[in-house]
């Protein structure tokens, strides 16, 4: 159960809080420390698989929560020995309890409940979403109301926030997350996975106006978007390809990872557009997850900002980490938030949970 | 002592029905007369190429299940989705990015197949444990039909779940 104690919210400084994710492929432990003169990351370590992915032809997922409870371990002691910080100076121990793989939720819940226990302090369960979504303010100190695209392998929406626990979505994905159109084209194109900066990579030698590829939703109101139809239309276009003249040259795979990103591109400005304009009053419009870390992507979602400040954390604290989870939960503790020994671990939770669902194409299908 | 029997392939299983979808919206429809006859411990194996509308069928069945209305994001990168619908759950499992039939066990698949509905994408990635009581559906696009996709529906003739799902199979 969560609760509030309200006595203690502002009152400790220094504050010194632990973060733990495991609640995708990478395992994640960080420090963060609050004092007089501001927020310092003393340490974030990730425990990637990067390196084995290529091997895979895919992104291997960490499944075992055995696996995930070995190396929390690991990386929390190595995040304390970075940080120059003994356990015992710990204040609080900030855990991702949702939504993700199921393994990786629990075994870092477990983790957390364990050395909250055995230290006697504080346990703030926080939600994964959250942690991006919050990560603008650890960055750039940015004040509320902001607009946020979350943008990763598996997740794609526009948030609203008006606080650490008060999101709005205003729309999202039907279907895939960009991130995963993206590997799904270098799945289809045969380039190295993880397909993000393979595809930006081969795009930058192409021409991205030789395939009319669709820019699904453009033509529905609103800010959701639907990239499954796009992938499709990658493959359309280079089985053609093929049974015109056999196989693709570089050039043919350069030029379609070019148009791909640019219908990407087109469809996140122009959904991000409509959401800035629906909003009034921003901060600023902020880009997290590891899609973030595209550049043209960027420089598109930059443009459509226009006077709204844009904002781009470092590409570290725009893919999974722990430094985001540790500061979502300095702002859960600075609001009395605790949790108990019955913090569940969340598969499924949404952060606005009053936003309607997204249905998915079914009706017209997601082609523009 | 049990002996362990590896499940015949696909391709080696009789035809119980075939159909050809014109649209993403047949794909529904067909999609939630299947949905409608499903129980706990029925498992569909949804085979097919990248893009060939596994995900898009798995999505109509279960949006047809569910009480309330909810999100059903592709499960590319979960692994696997659960949804709640009444008296039975359902799981909705891409399983292309194991590399070990032995990680299924992990997510707890064994005990889904027979308590759930379970919707299993790339289910080869579970070897020998792919369950012998399961029917595939297996999706093929046409080269001549952007939009069309042809379904053949494979199983064991005497299956129960075979019985329902086979006069289903019509446009």
């Amino acid at each position: 159960m969560q609760c509030y104690l309200p006595f203690m919210s502002v009152t400790t400084i220094p504050l010194t809080i632990l973060g733990l994710e495991s609640s995708c492929d990478d395992t994640a432990a960080a420090i963060l420390r609050e004092d007089q003169d501001g927020i310092h990351i003393l340490s974030s370590v990730v425990s990637g698989q990067t390196d084995l992915h290529a091997a895979f032809g895919g992104v291997v997922p960490e499944i075992a929560a055995r696996a995930h409870a070995e190396k929390l371990d690991l990386m929390v002691e190595a995040a304390l020995q970075q940080a120059n910080v003994s356990l015992a100076q710990i204040n609080a121990i900030a855990v991702t309890s949702g939504p993700g793989l199921i393994g990786g939720v629990l075994s870092g819940v477990m983790a957390a409940k364990g050395l909250a226990l055995g230290l006697g302090i504080r346990l703030i369960g926080v939600n994964h979403l959250a942690g991006h979504a919050l990560t603008p303010r650890l960055t750039d100190g940015i004040g509320f109301p902001y607009l946020v695209l979350l943008v990763s392998g598996g997740h794609c929406q526009f948030l609203r926030v008006d606080g650490p626990q008060d999101f709005t979505r205003l729309g999202g994905t039907i279907d895939d997350a960009p991130g995963e159109a993206f590997d799904k084209t270098a799945r289809i194109l045969g380039l190295p996975q993880p397909g993000g900066p393979s595809v930006e990579s081969a795009a930058r030698n192409g021409d991205p106006r030789r395939f009319a590829l669709p820019r699904p939703l453009l033509d529905r109101p609103g800010c959701d978007l639907s990239f499954s139809g796009l992938k499709t239309a990658v493959l359309r276009a280079r089985d053609a390809l093929i049974s015109e003249k056999g196989g693709l040259t570089e050039q043919d795979r350069a030029d379609l990872c070019a148009s791909f990103q640019a219908a990407v591109a087109d469809v996140l400005a122009e959904k991000s557009r409509r959401a800035l304009a629906d909003q009034g009053d921003l901060t600023a419009f902020a880009v997290a997850g590891g899609v973030a870390a595209n550049q043209t992507l960027r420089a598109a979602l930059k443009e459509v900002a226009g006077d709204t400040p844009f904002l781009a954390p470092p590409l570290a604290l725009c893919t999974d980490n722990a430094a985001m989870i540790a500061f979502a939960g300095l702002e859960l503790f600075r609001l009395g938030v605790a949790d108990d020994m019955t913090l569940a671990a969340r598969p499924r939770w949404p952060l606005d949970q009053t936003a309607p669902a997204l249905l998915g194409s079914g009706k017209k299908g997601a082609k523009a | 002592m049990t002996t362990h029997t590896p499940p015949i392939p696909a391709q080696d299983l009789p035809v119980l029905g075939r159909v050809t979808l014109k649209s993403a919206v047949a794909t529904t429809e067909l999609a939630r007369r299947i949905g409608g006859v499903l129980r706990a411990g029925d498992t569909l194996l949804l085979s097919g190429d990248l893009g060939s509308g596994k995900t898009h069928f798995a999505r109509g069945l279960i949006q047809t299940r569910l009480t309330t209305t909810e999100d059903v994001p592709s499960p590319t990168f979960t692994l696997v989705q659960t949804y709640d619908a009444g008296d039975v759950e359902i799981w909705h499992a891409d399983l292309y990015r194991l590399t070990d039939a032995q990680e299924a066990w992990e997510l707890g698949l064994d005990h889904a197949f027979e308590t759930a509905i379970c919707l299993i994408e790339w289910p080869v990635r579970l070897g020998d444990d792919i369950p012998v009581n399961a029917l595939w559906l297996v999706f093929e696009t046409d080269p001549d039909a952007e939009d069309t996709r042809h379904l053949t529906l494979r199983g064991k003739v005497d299956l129960p779940l075979a019985r329902r799902v086979a006069p289903l199979m019509v446009s």
